[in-house]
């Protein structure tokens, strides 16, 4: 597919449809390839499009869209719900971006592989099932659905939901509950769920990755960047600026959080990060019914709309800790 | 110093012993990661991980800490300076590249003015040195002249050997933990000394297979602001940089902070934190910022490290080759991306 | 913790954000009418109930607050029309994730109160002083360097 990819954005250069391409440039290592602009068909030689691709490029779109012509993006089915999300708050201009919907069975975790012990990497390749990993310690050959994402056990489906034209082949890897893990911790005393959520949030470092890389996080100035803002620390001092921040941050994204899965990928600290957006993502679909953000772009977001039948507030108490 | 020898079954009763004088901090694992934290009964030491997700250097430099307190009664005001540490602890489980890490921010901390808190921690603190068993890919050390199974600036250096660990003060404070340990340790063998020689050379032979092997810092060091300052390469490698603060936060060398107040409601504190050149509000003043663009943020972060530091420190880098940025950065840039464009680039020009 | 002096008790601090246009004005009723309510409880006037950024809650906590609660009017009679119906969908969900978190989710609450129902206001203030109690001092929301300085 990597070869059709650069073909199909060589001649869309060429013919001036576009005038640079948004996407992944091979990186040092097989599993660090890292997103790049591409502004000649000389540079796209080091365009890669392989398992390791699980950046979001959405989010590059809001700066692209600023730039001057039109820009090449390569975005996977998950990837296209966020861009839709941003086509609604108006932060990426539909006329800017070229979209190729490019096929995805998956990415993969290179946490999860370094997890399994596997270090001193120095090359992997496979299939869509399976991939060798050569270290100098020796080689390995691991099933891919024991390393993938964790947002690709619960994935949205194989279906684009906005592009110009389609490459390569999809396939849904949903093989998990979406919302088992905040089921799980529902389920706890209220001692436990603070237990846990204190050993997790403690793990922070406040290098705001999370935040960063969060396609609906497009705000020109985060309220936590204020410098009139004194609850805003750069670091955590305690305990309460941990959960503020991580509360605040997922409240702020609450109704148009695609669940693209960014933020836990990208924590330094293995953070389970998706646990608080999905925890809203839930209590909107119990209580507000099905939403799911970016499915398209003219959908009203739950929390910018009301019905007059609302539940009350003091619902949460009612249904209280289970 | 002798050599002296511990079994891995000895260690749990190790770090009670020197957790009943002194507070002991190691690599312990919590939710699925392992940092560097104070040991507590039943914490899960982790010594095998290679690399702690933060680096040491929070154990002399935290990442935030309080400077003093304003508190207001009635109509008075009174300011309360912050202690210096007079209490001691031990650093334990140390890898030489975090080590070189503290020596860097020795430079910068203890040289005029002497950062009074930095240095009352560097004074009250025990360094024990693990030296790397199993370097990984992202390791890179040997770029700064780092030998890994040789932790240099340690008090107690101790190697992992089979079933034991080999054991050897280096100053007189390890001489005192070394005492400390007391019967725990027995004097190693001649065998022992031998088996601690090959796993020295096979890492060492490890460490020539690695990625990064070859990485060289020619081009780079004191002096080099001119020519790298302007260059071309800095506009398209900044491109993917999130401006997060992974890079900074991992690192055991950066060393910027900012300091802030915090109104607690009767009072104020004023604290420090860690600061990252990668934010926007980064030696934010009151006329404005200094550095506008992410490109000239994100040039800063490597011209510090590579260029401005080794000037004014005779040519030491800032730079430590732990690799936490190649492990880390969510964007999958790091700083031997950055070496190795610019060498692209200049061979490039040359040919 | 703060600790009533004479008797040893335990005395929290609430904060109330009262909507001006029904909820402040009920206040107000209650007052004229005489009607008791915990001196614990201390206003805060807003616009209306929907200025209430989540972040107010949180640093209400954070400076040493044991319980907090909403008042605004009742669905359908906001001045500005539909205020209240946002606020009441961003409450429930931060109270919902406040409960995720393992936070009691008696400390927080929200209640419609018009400008009519001084019984009304003074009997809620009682109720949730009264819980609020129960619940004792603010542990898990709490910021150390607000509570020892």
């Amino acid at each position: 597919m990597q070869e059709q990819l650069i073909n199909r954005a060589k001649e869309l250069l060429a013919d001036g449809t576009v005038v640079r391409v948004l996407g992944w440039r091979r990186g040092d290592m097989d599993y660090n390839p890292e997103v790049a602009y591409f502004n000649s068909a000389d540079e796209l030689n080091d365009f890669v499009y392989n398992g390791f691709c699980g950046a979001n490029l959405s989010k590059y779109m809001i700066e692209a869209s600023k730039l001057e012509g039109r820009t090449l993006v390569f975005l996977k089915p998950c990837d296209t719900y966020s861009f839709n999300q941003l086509l609604t708050e108006h932060r990426v201009d539909r006329d800017k971006a070229y979209i190729i919907g490019v096929g995805c069975r998956g990415k993969l975790d290179i946490e999860k592989i370094k997890a399994q012990g596997i270090t001193g990497i120095t090359g992997i390749t496979g299939t869509p099932d399976a991939v060798k990993v050569s270290t100098i310690y020796g080689d390995f050959d691991i099933a891919c659905k024991d390393i993938r994402l964790e947002r690709c056990h619960v994935c949205k489906g194989k279906e684009h939901r906005v592009y110009d034209e389609l490459i390569g082949e999809s396939a849904d890897t949903r093989d998990a509950d979406r919302m088992a893990g905040v089921e799980a911790i529902e389920a706890m005393s209220p001692e436990e769920k603070f237990a846990f959520f204190r050993a997790e949030l403690s793990k922070c470092i406040r290098c705001n990755a999370c935040r960063n890389v969060c396609p609906a996080c497009s705000c020109r100035k985060c309220v936590f960047d204020s410098t009139k803002f004194d609850s805003a620390q750069k670091a955590n001092t305690t305990s309460f600026e941990e959960k503020m921040f991580h509360i605040i941050r997922a409240f702020h994204v609450a109704g148009r959080c695609t669940d693209c899965g960014e933020c836990s990928r990208v924590c330094p600290q293995g953070i389970p990060l998706h646990l608080f957006n999905r925890k809203f993502i839930k209590d909107i679909n119990e209580l507000y019914g099905d939403y799911q953000a970016g499915e398209s772009a003219d959908q009203r977001a739950p929390l910018v709309s009301y019905t007059f039948e609302d539940a009350e507030p003091g619902i949460v108490s009612e249904r209280g800790s289970k | 110093m002798a050599m002296m020898k511990i079994t891995r079954e000895a260690m749990p009763a190790l770090y009670a012993r020197i957790a009943a004088e002194q507070s002991l901090i190691l690599p312990v694992k919590t939710a699925g990661q392992t940092n560097f934290a104070a040991w507590e009964e039943g914490a899960d030491v982790d010594l095998y991980t290679l690399k702690t997700v933060k680096s040491a250097k929070d154990a002399f430099f935290p990442q935030s800490e309080n400077l003093y307190t304003c508190k207001t009664e009635d109509k008075k005001i009174t300011v309360t300076p912050e202690k210096l540490t007079d209490e001691h602890f031990v650093l334990f489980g140390i890898k030489a590249c975090d080590l070189r890490g503290i020596e860097v921010l020795d430079k910068v901390f203890l040289s005029e003015p002497i950062d009074t808190f930095y240095a009352a921690r560097r004074a009250h603190g025990t360094v024990v040195a693990l030296a790397c068993a199993a370097p990984s890919e992202s390791c890179f050390c040997h770029a700064f002249g780092i030998d890994p199974t040789a932790p240099a600036g340690a008090d107690v250096v101790i190697w992992p050997v089979g079933d034991s660990f080999m054991w050897q003060a280096q100053t007189e404070k390890g001489e005192a933990l070394t005492v400390l340990a007391g019967d725990l340790l027995t004097a190693a063998a001649a065998e022992d000394e031998t088996a601690l020689e090959n796993a020295r050379t096979f890492t060492k032979n490890i460490m020539t297979k690695l990625p990064y092997a070859d990485l060289s810092l020619e081009g780079w060091g004191a002096g080099k602001t001119d020519e790298k300052f302007n260059s071309p390469v800095w506009d398209t490698l900044y491109k993917s940089c999130l401006a997060c603060g992974t890079c900074t936060f991992v690192c055991p060398t950066c060393q910027c902070y900012d300091i802030k107040d915090y109104t607690t409601g009767n009072g104020v504190q004023r604290f420090r934190c860690w600061d990252s050149c990668m934010y926007s509000d980064f030696t934010m003043m009151a006329h404005g910022n200094n550095r506008t663009s992410q490109m000239q943020r994100f040039r800063q972060r490597f011209m510090h490290k590579l260029v401005y530091f080794p000037t004014n420190n005779d040519g030491m880098f800032s730079c430590v080759g732990c690799g936490r940025c190649v492990d880390k950065c969510p964007a999958s840039l790091n700083i031997v991306k950055v070496i190795r464009a610019f060498e692209k680039a200049e061979k490039g020009e040359t040919k | 913790m703060p600790v009533n002096e004479k008797t040893g008790e335990f005395t929290p601090k609430i904060v109330a954000f009262c909507c001006n246009w029904c909820s402040y004005a009920g206040a107000d009723l209650a007052g004229s009418s005489r009607l008791a309510y915990p001196a614990e409880v201390k206003i805060i006037r807003v616009p209306c109930s929907c200025r209430v950024n989540p972040m107010f809650i949180l640093r209400a906590f954070e400076k040493g607050a044991d319980g907090v609660i909403i008042c605004g009017c009742h669905p359908g009679d906001c001045h500005y029309s539909t205020g209240n119906y946002y606020a009441r969908r961003r409450m429930t969900l931060l109270f919902s994730m406040l409960d995720y978190l393992g936070v009691e989710s008696g400390r927080t609450r929200v209640e419609w109160v018009s400008a009519a129902e001084g019984v009304k206001f003074s009997t809620t203030m009682n109720e949730f002083a009264a819980k609020i109690h129960e619940l004792g001092p603010n542990v898990r929301l709490e910021d150390l360097r607000c509570k020892n300085n």
